[in-house]
């Protein structure tokens, strides 16, 4: 019987150092399988904005002729005569246009969010549950359904053909995500800076501006970043209310220079779709992590 | 937190404004305008429900409303699962998660831009770069753009593309599931898979949940990539149903078939993401109290 129980027990430690032995040879196995999978995903995904990137630098005959990230004959006619566009306005130019209403887009949407987010996160209003409700709902709502009035609205105000209609409505937190992103983050803040401020005679803006804002500092930079990406993206807002070229944005601009070219010359089209890309690129690079924090956070689009 | 309802009226009181004028007032126009015929020129003119009952053999409608759902129900579940996949690797407390989470993440910030539907096109166009590639191979050139089946799946791949943001999500929900629950599922032999499928998922359920909802409410409105892609062919094959919208009011201003169309759009939406929260009931689990709310 004890000799029957010793062997068991001695192969026992055998297998379990062989056991572990294979543990850990699987887990190397299965961390060379994740940074396989990862970096190979990785590769597929970028390659594209990589080989755009190195397709503007390349002579027009290159471009498909080759899969190479390395321009056998390199060449910037692309960038030149892409910048001086087919129109007698330069690229720059739309690239101007462009934040002649991102940046007033963006300042707004701040501004009025953070008012309202703190309203509701720190007062009792008269039918709160209502006024959240809907602002949950616009979140969801469908803005098609929105398109056709607005547009009819902005025309009766004689605001078409500016940049009014694309960043008016941000002064009256009409893009609810921002709001509720803001409310969750300052649900999540404590009240007792604010408490004591309150009996030191503070009042309710000053407790804004001197303590609420500064604590609420990561979640407004991450409405800024959000705001500012979606709005150099936006295609549909610019094509229906800017209709003289002189005012186009970069993303009607790079939609005429494909319609003109009929996507022929692509070294152009792709060096100024490469420079498009290029601010919310640095942008998010600089700043990534506050993205991270609001995607993960309040829970937005993206 | 602070009495005074008067004050915090004051300081909601620019979305409340925003709410009406914005929203509210343009939602209920929208209906009215769409029992109208208005081409902008002439006064709208009261038709009743015309509109509506020229839908019902309008074939362009049908197509369009099969297309967008197609994309629709084509896109999410591909999205999500890819998504949550990466983010499942990612999860391994690999060296480089930071490194890995920024480059898959680039996608999405940019993936709504014309820029990148520009750069679609350069891939999927005839002698783009996906045929040059597949060239190496004696593939011959395949008409991505120009097949109604490639269109559809050239335009779905853009969105799909854009997985980021969805994993990001993901990947913090999958950090906070407690290590405890794993570590007890070890002890009792539970393979790797099994810990996936009977742990991770139903605790991270509420944010399938919510990436779900975030993502339907996107693509149903998606207009750029076709719009810049496919111009909504071949044969309106990704004619999805906002081209549809604003080629109806905006290219050939009829406002009163547009504002239909829309409402009919919101509707169908309305009616999905209700039946979505009704489901959720039945497969979203939220920690604490059990069996939902």
């Amino acid at each position: 019987m004890t000799k029957l129980f010793i062997d068991k027990s001695t192969t026992g430690v055998v297998d379990n150092d062989r056991f572990l032995r294979v543990q850990m040879r699987k887990q190397k196995i299965g961390a060379v399988i994740r940074y396989f999978i990862l970096l190979f995903c990785g590769l597929v995904m970028l390659y594209p904005l990589f080989w755009m990137f190195s397709a503007s630098f390349k002579p027009n005959h290159e471009i498909f002729s080759s899969l190479s990230l390395w321009p056998n004959e390199f060449s910037l006619d692309g960038f030149i005569n892409g910048w001086n566009t087919g129109t007698e306005y330069t690229f720059g130019r739309f690239f101007l246009n462009t934040f002649y209403y991102v940046v007033p887009k963006v300042i707004l949407t701040v501004i009025s969010s953070v008012i309202v987010a703190y309203g509701f996160a720190r007062f009792d209003i008269p039918f709160k549950k209502f006024w959240f409700v809907t602002l949950v709902a616009t979140i969801l709502l469908p803005t098609s359904v929105l398109l056709i009035p607005q547009y009819l609205m902005f025309r009766e105000m004689g605001m078409l053909d500016s940049y009014m209609p694309l960043y008016l409505p941000m002064a009256f937190a009409t893009q609810g995500f921002f709001v509720f992103m803001l409310i969750q983050f300052l649900r999540g803040l404590p009240t007792d800076m604010e408490e004591a401020a309150m009996i030191d005679g503070c009042n309710s803006f000053q407790l804004l501006w001197y303590i609420v804002v500064p604590m609420l500092k990561p979640a407004i930079i991450s409405v800024a970043l959000f705001q500012f990406m979606w709005s150099v993206n936006d295609f549909l807002g610019p094509l229906i209310y800017i209709s003289s070229v002189e005012k186009y944005p970069i993303a009607l601009a790079l939609k005429l220079s494909i319609d003109v070219t009929e996507g022929t010359q692509w070294n152009e089209i792709l060096a100024m779709a490469s420079i498009a890309i290029v601010p919310s690129i640095v942008v998010f690079l600089i700043a990534q992590n506050y993205f991270v924090e609001g995607i993960t956070s309040g829970g937005v689009k993206g | 937190m602070y009495e005074n309802r008067r004050l915090g009226l004051a300081y909601i009181s620019p979305y409340i404004i925003g709410l009406l004028v914005f929203t509210a007032f343009p939602f209920l126009s929208s209906l009215i305008i769409s029992f109208t015929d208005y081409d902008l020129i002439n006064p709208p003119e009261y038709i009743g429900l015309d509109n509506y009952r020229y839908m019902l053999d309008d074939d362009t409608f049908y197509k369009s409303m099969g297309v967008t759902f197609a994309y629709v129900f084509l896109t999410i579940p591909l999205k999500l699962a890819f998504a949550l996949f990466i983010a499942f690797v990612l999860n391994f407390k690999l060296r480089g998660i930071k490194f890995f989470r920024t480059a898959y993440y680039i996608p999405s910030i940019l993936g709504s831009s014309v820029a990148i539907a520009v750069l679609w096109r350069a891939i999927f166009s005839l002698d783009g770069l996906l045929n040059s590639f597949l060239g190496i191979f004696g593939v011959e050139p395949i008409s991505w753009l120009g097949e109604p089946v490639f269109a559809m799946f050239s335009v779905t791949l853009l969105r799909v593309w854009q997985f980021g943001s969805a994993m990001v999500i993901f990947l913090a929900a999958l950090q906070s599931v407690p290590q405890s629950q794993y570590e007890a599922a070890m002890i009792d032999g539970a393979s790797k898979w099994q810990m996936f499928t009977k742990i991770t998922v139903p605790l991270i359920t509420p944010v399938i949940f919510f990436n779900f909802i975030m993502q339907t409410t996107q693509a149903f409105q998606e207009f750029t990539a076709p719009y810049v892609i496919t111009g909504g062919g071949p044969a309106k094959s990704t004619y999805l149903f906002s081209l549809y919208i604003y080629e109806t009011a905006f290219k050939y201003f009829d406002l009163g078939y547009g504002s239909a169309l829309a409402w009919v759009l919101f509707v169908a939406v309305a009616i999905f993401t209700a039946i979505s929260f009704k489901s959720s009931k039945y497969w979203v689990f939220y920690s604490g109290d059990k069996g939902g709310k």
